[in-house]
């Protein structure tokens, strides 16, 4: 499929990503100090985030290198953890091949997938033409500046506050995490049951004896592809026409942060 | 775990990351048309965040009582659609508050 040449520049893409930018500025200060707070070195922390840019696939990253076990051992669960919990760019990137013009190349390709996130990827999709590489990169330098850069304050700031504030802190990433669960839990039942569902396995592999020997990696692998699993056979979503596909997507776009 | 091992965790995670994002856009022409698939999908980053969420939000912390203060003022917070970083900040404070408060009895 061949899109007409995108009229967006550089600068349209600016200014579309700036907002993306100062929202990220707030999601990876939490991110930072959850690092510090577990012990990953400052510069570790910030390329963590320079080499990712992902909000969750990061925490639990962070939370599988702190954990016990050998190296391989390690690696094994980081896969499968990254694989779970990132897979939704799978879909997003799918979406995105339909909305691009002809100035992605192959090797622009390779380079621009790795700024699909959830936020960069719900403004590329909503605008009402075709997008080149030039909007793309304006569209994400501001949100892949400011993702390093709340990192790098987060860390400081997570190395120098006092205990008390610094675990204060530390319920950010999980109070951002409610924000964008809760609201449309309210709206969609089955977003309700999915969230219900997965946290009470959760919640199962970690408090019942026998069952609650697992990293918590692993848990959550567990937790959200049973729940995921269950919900497509009992409450399959409906399949939308093509014309509709765009609004569904942008919405399920909403769903997440970095 | 060294700073060598943590290293390779890190590079390990942003390539399969990387993977997942690049291999779709660069090899895929169509759009997926499995409803099961499509469903999974849909449901998938709600079952993460949720089992990331619960229980760790309640452990991370030494202090309980306050973690879960913290805990009912996100959930009531996001509820009434507050932003995200408005939702954080509220949560944070609450927390806060409630450590120092259990200081003074």
């Amino acid at each position: 499929m061949q899109n007409a040449k995108s009229p967006y520049t550089f600068k349209n893409g600016l200014k579309d990503g700036l907002p993306i930018g100062l929202g990220y500025l707030s999601v990876s200060f939490a991110f930072g100090v959850q690092a510090s707070m577990l012990g990953i070195p400052l510069l570790l922390s910030v390329f963590t985030s320079m080499t990712n840019l992902t909000s969750a696939g990061q925490l639990a990253g962070i939370t599988v290198m702190t954990s016990a076990g050998t190296l391989v051992s390690l690696i094994l669960t980081m896969m499968l953890t990254q694989l779970v919990i990132n897979a939704r760019y799978f879909l997003m990137s799918v979406s995105l091949t339909q909305k691009v013009d002809e100035s992605f190349t192959i090797s622009k390709r390779i380079l621009c997938s790795f700024a699909v996130t959830d936020e960069i990827f719900a403004v590329a999709m909503s605008k009402p033409k075709a997008i080149g590489t030039r909007y793309f990169y304006g569209l994400a330098l501001l949100p892949y500046v400011c993702w390093a850069l709340g990192t790098l304050l987060g860390a400081v700031a997570g190395n120098i506050l006092p205990s008390e504030i610094k675990e204060a802190l530390g319920i950010a990433l999980y109070a951002m995490f409610i924000a964008i669960i809760v609201p449309p839990s309210m709206k969609k039942l089955g977003v309700l049951i999915t969230v219900l569902l997965s946290a009470g396995i959760s919640c199962a592999f970690t408090f019942i004896p026998v069952i609650n020997q697992l990293d918590t990696g692993i848990v959550v692998v567990i937790s959200a592809l049973v729940s995921a699993i269950l919900m497509a056979i009992f409450f399959p979503v409906k399949q939308e026409s093509d014309e509709d596909n765009d609004t569904v997507l942008e919405e399920k776009s909403e769903v997440e942060n970095g | 775990m060294d700073n060598l091992h943590l290293f390779i965790l890190i590079l390990v995670m942003a390539g399969i990351t990387f993977l997942i994002r690049m291999i779709p856009f660069v090899f895929v022409r169509k759009k997926i048309k499995s409803r099961f698939i499509n469903s999974i999908l849909y449901y998938m980053p709600y079952a993460v965040l949720s089992a990331m969420t619960f229980p760790a939000i309640f452990l991370f912390s030494e202090n309980i009582i306050a973690a879960t203060v913290g805990t009912v003022v996100a959930v009531v917070m996001a509820m009434t659609k507050r932003s995200l970083i408005i939702v954080a900040v509220c949560a944070c404070v609450s927390m806060l508050a409630t450590q120092y408060l259990m200081l003074l009895f």
